[in-house]
């Protein structure tokens, strides 16, 4: 079982000539992802990764029944990306690009709450559903199928937490690279939601940072409408106050809100235990399991 | 991006905000020069990019000559909270009855666009929000629509500002709502915004943050960022690298790739005893030339002991790692640092082989490279 990826998913990939968008079609591919086209204006009539290539994404849903884009479109053009994939009302976008302004972003939130599209990223590794299919850039050797649900705002942090999960025989049901940006599509209270309504997972981990009020919004979330126990990491408790590290959101902005401490307080109240190393995660997964 | 007073000044002004005469200048002779040419009082205000200058002695309010001449000297070549102040701004002092805060920026709870408007400008505004946030107006905005006039009318009357400025405070926040949108900025703002003793209103201060991310369609403002760099040798080096990077305190070097792993590297090192010297992201999809600049970042830093390598390969590629660790290392006859290795994810199989094994120490696991990290920096601190 899984959450908003299977094997029956139909992925048109948004940049499928360029560079990075041609290697990882391929790679989906090559994991088992139903990628059925690519669509890059001016390249209709191509092929590219082995699948054909439309102009647009509008082409792609009528001629191969797509229902999902996974987007590789340079930060200049991947506002407009997201907007066509919103327009042609696929269940699923995943946005991989990183760099995309936020005034952009700004835009397609608001198009987003008038359409029934799913925007995952941007700026993100996308998701996984470990045996079945994968959308985005994941390193698929690294998970295994089976219980645990993950999300993360971090993608390098994403590995590392099913790493420690994964050498345990710990699999995943599926896991969600949200990204780290200002604005994005699903946040952690939609991940939460959509793992505490399946019922293969039986535990979920979930992987913050420091700023922003995500994390807190989560805890709410969780206090009231979860079941399913949940393990926490928060990255940045070192970090200074006033310093950006990185992620456009890893700002602390020393108010009180948006800090390492506040966010594992906030997670502590709602019952969830927060581990201090990746490693503790995997344990506090682990004893839920057991 | 962060633009200097002067450049948010000069932007706002083209834009219509009213702002009071000023020159920039490099030495007393300049600000003697602009003093004259303004006429007296004029206040100095050193150009660089941090808060509370005021209170660091870098901005002084000068009534004649002599004032003007002392306070370039004083000024001019100082070290204000670690960077050097090589200009100041000779500004015009306006006389004033009542100071407010406008500004604009993107509430990201929210994902729009907010305005804000206070009667408490002149002070610290994140201290009002915490304080008193009910003295700070906001509205949200629609970013597909941006800010109608109702809505600047709205915020400007539900801060109560005086009604023989409304319309003109209301006509500056349409024109700084303009501007963020326009320029890209993610904070545009004027603190404080002097209501003179003849009922009119000026910009005293003018600050405006750009988005890195929307730069390519800003070539104006992307020019300016040169000017607006400065700080932090190593920051700056950097910069030209290309490199997320930030300094710390303390002596132990870290680079790995994503924000949240290298954060997360950070954490372990403080939890395993030992004290963060830097931040280093290197990236997604690294080739060996960046992992070679980012050892030599982190080499020339002094206070670094030890350096630990957290690799987790998704997009970028353990055989590339190794490779520039191989070349940034094999120049030195004797390693200046120990540096410890972790690899894992993408082809980190490959990258054990090409890795020589004789420049560095290789651990299997995040907790276990961190810890023998720690344990060299305080080695090396013990002799």
């Amino acid at each position: 079982m899984s959450v908003l990826v299977d094997d029956d998913t139909r992925v048109v990939v948004q940049g499928i000539t360029g560079g990075e968008g041609n290697f990882h079609a391929e790679q989906m591919i090559e994991y088992g992802t139903n990628v059925v086209a690519g669509a890059v204006p001016g390249k209709g009539g191509q092929e590219a990764a082995g699948v054909p290539v439309y102009d647009t994404v509008e082409e792609a849903v009528e001629e191969e029944d797509a229902d999902t884009s996974v987007i590789f479109v340079p930060p200049a053009f991947a506002g407009d990306a997201i907007f066509e994939a919103l327009d042609t009302n696929l269940d699923l976008a995943v946005a991989i690009t990183e760099g995309v302004p936020t005034q952009d972003m700004a835009r397609v939130n608001k198009r987003l709450s008038e359409t029934e599209t799913r925007l995952v990223g941007p700026n993100c590794p996308g998701l996984i559903t470990p045996g079945e299919a994968k959308l985005g850039i994941l390193p698929g050797n690294i998970f295994s199928s089976g219980n645990v649900g993950l999300v993360s705002r971090s993608g390098t942090l994403t590995y590392q937490v099913v790493d420690n999960l994964t050498n345990r025989g710990i699999g995943q049901t599926t896991a969600i690279g949200i990204g780290g940006d200002p604005i994005i599509g699903t946040d952690f209270v939609d991940a939460l939601e959509l793992f505490e309504n399946d019922p293969e997972t039986d535990a979920i981990a979930m992987c913050g940072e420091i700023g922003g009020e995500d994390e807190e919004e989560a805890a709410a979330f969780i206090d009231e409408h979860v079941d399913t126990p949940v393990a926490g990491f928060i990255a940045g408790r070192t970090a200074p106050p006033g310093k950006r590290m990185g992620h456009a959101g890893a700002i602390v902005s020393g108010s009180g809100t948006g800090t390492a401490e506040s966010k594992i307080n906030a997670l502590n109240d709602a019952g969830v235990p927060v581990g201090d190393t990746p490693e503790e995660v995997a344990d506090h997964i682990e004893a839920f399991l057991e | 991006m962060k633009l200097h007073e002067y450049q948010a000044k000069n932007v706002f002004a083209d834009a219509g905000v009213p702002t009071p005469a000023s020159q920039l200048a490099s030495d007393v002779d300049g600000v003697l020069a602009a003093a004259e040419e303004i006429g007296y009082p004029v206040a100095v205000k050193a150009q660089v990019q941090v808060g509370g200058r005021g209170k660091a002695g870098g901005i002084k309010l000068v009534s004649d000559e002599d004032e003007a001449r002392e306070a370039a000297e004083s000024i001019i070549g100082m070290d204000l909270k670690g960077y050097h102040v090589d200009r100041v701004l000779v500004e015009e002092a306006v006389d004033f009855t009542n100071e407010l805060y406008v500004g604009i920026t993107m509430d990201r709870a929210e994902g729009k666009p907010v305005a804000m408007v206070s009667t408490k400008g002149g002070v610290d505004i994140e201290q009002v929000a915490e304080e008193d946030p009910g003295a700070i107006a906001t509205e949200h905005i629609d970013p597909s629509f941006g800010m109608h006039p109702y809505q600047a009318r709205k915020a400007v009357y539900g801060a109560d500002v005086d009604g023989t400025v409304a319309r003109d405070v209301s006509s500056v926040l349409m024109t700084l709502y303009d501007l963020w949108e326009s320029r890209d900025g993610s904070d545009a703002e004027i603190n404080p915004l002097m209501v003179t003793s003849d009922d009119e209103v000026v910009a005293a201060d003018a600050v405006m943050n750009i988005d890195e991310d929307a730069l390519f369609r800003q070539p104006e403002l992307a020019e300016m960022e040169e000017e607006a760099t400065g700080g932090d040798e190593l920051e700056q080096k950097a910069d030209e690298y290309g490199f997320d990077y930030v300094r710390l305190e303390g002596n132990v070097g870290i680079i790995g790739n994503g924000a949240g792993l290298v954060m997360t590297t950070l954490d372990l090192v403080d939890y395993y005893g030992g004290e963060p010297a830097n931040f280093l992201d290197v990236g997604g999809g690294a080739k060996a030339s960046r992992i070679t600049n980012a050892l030599d970042m982190v080499f020339s830093d002094d206070n670094v002991d030890s350096v630990v390598f957290n690799i987790f390969g998704g997009i970028t590629r353990g055989d590339e790692v190794a490779r520039g660790i191989n070349e940034a290392l094999e120049q030195f006859d004797e390693i200046p640092k120990p540096v410890v290795v972790r690899l894992a994810g993408t082809n980190w199989e490959e990258g054990m082989e090409i890795l020589n094994e004789d420049l560095v120490t290789v651990e299997q696991t995040l907790e276990d490279a961190v810890e023998r990290t720690v344990e060299y920096a305080a080695e090396v601190n013990e002799q």
